[in-house]
């Protein structure tokens, strides 16, 4: 196990496992904003769901533990990022092929991780601004005090959902995010194959099967935050 | 009857390694197009021998795509728009009359440029010796038959062992990584019973190498693959991870 970290494919697992880290945190993020447009599907008013969510995000003491765990992830995969595209360009050497390169059949994907991934950390400061340093309390906004349905109880707390809706009225703001969701979408149709293809866990027999998850996962992920951010712009 | 095409070509010239690089163009009219695309530049060298200038520098050997030794970008890719051949193998019916072709050397900083369009392959010997020896039994010969190996098995280390370490991996990535290379040769014997002794010393120290002589890290962006002359799969990166982590991981 020593000097794991020294080794290129040892630098390599790290941008793996905190990927695919990342990529479970993406599903639970887009299940939660579901609840955005399901209060009508379960019989809720509005907001009530995504506000309950909000509320369990965040007073369960699990979240509480995984929330530095999640920071860690995303720090690493930005760290490491820089660091191996650093050393690739090094190994690349200055001097560049004048006759470009024509080589077909390469996914536009995997050559531009590291733009993609700038598109989604610029994305992810904004997000962050707009959502979780209010819900955390960090910058002031007018939270109305809302009651919902909770665990089988009512429960008090802040009106999560209205906070969203505003900002989603905002049309540059409903691009930003529709940009960020198909800069993920591609990050992720390369990202989640070339992960597991990282781990081992690859062969021709699986290779063909991981891109199609891949490109799943990438449109599900992509797709459903875009769609929800558009759908509260346009009907809620 | 023969046809023939006249072209332009722009070719890397480089004195030495530490001397700067430039591109020269030459005219050359009335190339065969059955011709062999080496064939084609030994045509130029003629023109610039009787032209009392140098001849262009280029590595060739065998000429029939099994030594591993021509290399080449030409075009925006390695050993040239043809798939799966090496430069040798490339036939001048692949160009048009009047076309500008363009010849550079690979491209990576473990591969230096000697002169021109040779460079300084001694980085793939490297690996390959870190890989060490294979360990056989002593004694008579043992039956052929004595260790049984699924088809599936003996077909991908062959298909492995087929890698000729040209460089246009290395070449073609935008990593300058060696990877499909090392995975190829790590391959070819984690793949076959005799090679599983030294399995774990040989991944660790080949990547140990790989690293230490300043190729890239991989991405996994697949345009090695599409220009191996040999079709060496990327499934082999894959499993070069699995050795090399599970040597790891027993450490």
């Amino acid at each position: 196990m020593s000097n794991l970290l020294t080794a290129s494919i040892g630098r390599k697992l790290l941008m793996s496992v905190s990927g695919l880290f990342l990529i479970l945190f993406l599903f639970v993020h887009l299940f939660l904003n579901s609840f955005l447009l399901l209060d009508g599907v379960f019989g809720f008013e509005r907001g009530q769901m995504f506000n309950a969510g909000v509320h369990f995000m965040g007073t369960n003491p699990l979240i509480k533990i995984i929330e530095p765990v999640l920071a860690l992830g995303f720090i690493l995969h930005i760290v490491y990022s820089l660091i191996l595209t650093l050393q690739n360009m090094k190994a690349r050497g200055p001097q560049a092929y004048a006759s470009g390169k024509k080589t077909s059949g390469v996914e536009f994907a995997s050559q531009n991780m590291l733009v993609l991934g700038i598109v989604i950390a610029s994305f992810l400061a904004v997000h962050i601004i707009n959502f979780y340093m209010k819900m955390k309390g960090f910058i002031a906004w007018e939270a109305g005090e809302v009651e919902f349905p909770f665990l089988g109880n009512m429960a008090k707390g802040e009106d999560a959902y209205s906070l969203v809706n505003a900002t989603f009225k905002i049309l540059p703001i409903v691009i930003l995010y529709v940009v960020g969701s198909v800069a993920l979408a591609f990050h992720l149709s390369h990202g989640f194959w070339s992960g597991f293809q990282t781990i081992g866990w690859n062969n021709t027999k699986w290779m063909p099967r991981l891109k199609c998850i891949s490109n799943i996962v990438a449109i599900v992920l992509g797709g459903g935050f875009a769609v929800i951010a558009l759908a509260q712009y346009l009907f809620f | 009857m023969e046809n023939t095409i006249n072209i332009t070509l722009k070719v890397w010239r480089q004195n030495g390694p530490k001397e700067k690089g430039r591109f020269e163009t030459y005219k050359l009219a009335n190339v065969s197009t059955d011709s062999s695309f080496l064939e084609m530049l030994d045509m130029i060298n003629e023109q610039l021998v009787n032209e009392n200038k140098e001849p262009v520098a280029f590595d060739h050997d065998c000429r029939e795509g099994i030594c591993g030794m021509c290399s080449l970008y030409i075009n925006g890719r390695p050993h040239g728009p043809d798939d799966d051949v090496t430069t040798c193998q490339l036939h001048m019916r692949k160009f048009k009359d009047g076309q500008t072709i363009t010849i550079e050397p690979w491209r990576s900083a473990a591969f230096p440029v000697i002169k021109d369009l040779i460079v300084d392959r001694r980085a793939f010997d490297k690996i390959i010796a870190a890989g060490g020896y294979v360990s056989v039994n002593t004694g008579g010969v043992p039956d052929a038959n004595a260790i049984a190996i699924p088809k599936v098995d003996a077909d991908e280390a062959m298909d492995s062992a087929s890698c000729i370490g040209c460089g246009a991996c290395v070449a073609a990535c935008k990593n300058g990584s060696a990877m499909l290379f090392v995975s190829a040769k790590v391959s070819h014997l984690a793949l076959l019973p005799q090679g599983r002794v030294e399995g774990a010393r040989r991944a660790k120290a080949m990547v140990a190498k790989m690293d230490e002589l300043g190729f890239g890290n991989c991405t996994n962006t697949g345009a090695c693959e599409v220009e191996c002359p040999k079709n060496i799969s990327l499934s082999n990166i894959a499993r070069l991870n699995r050795e090399f982590l599970s040597a790891k991981l027993q450490d």
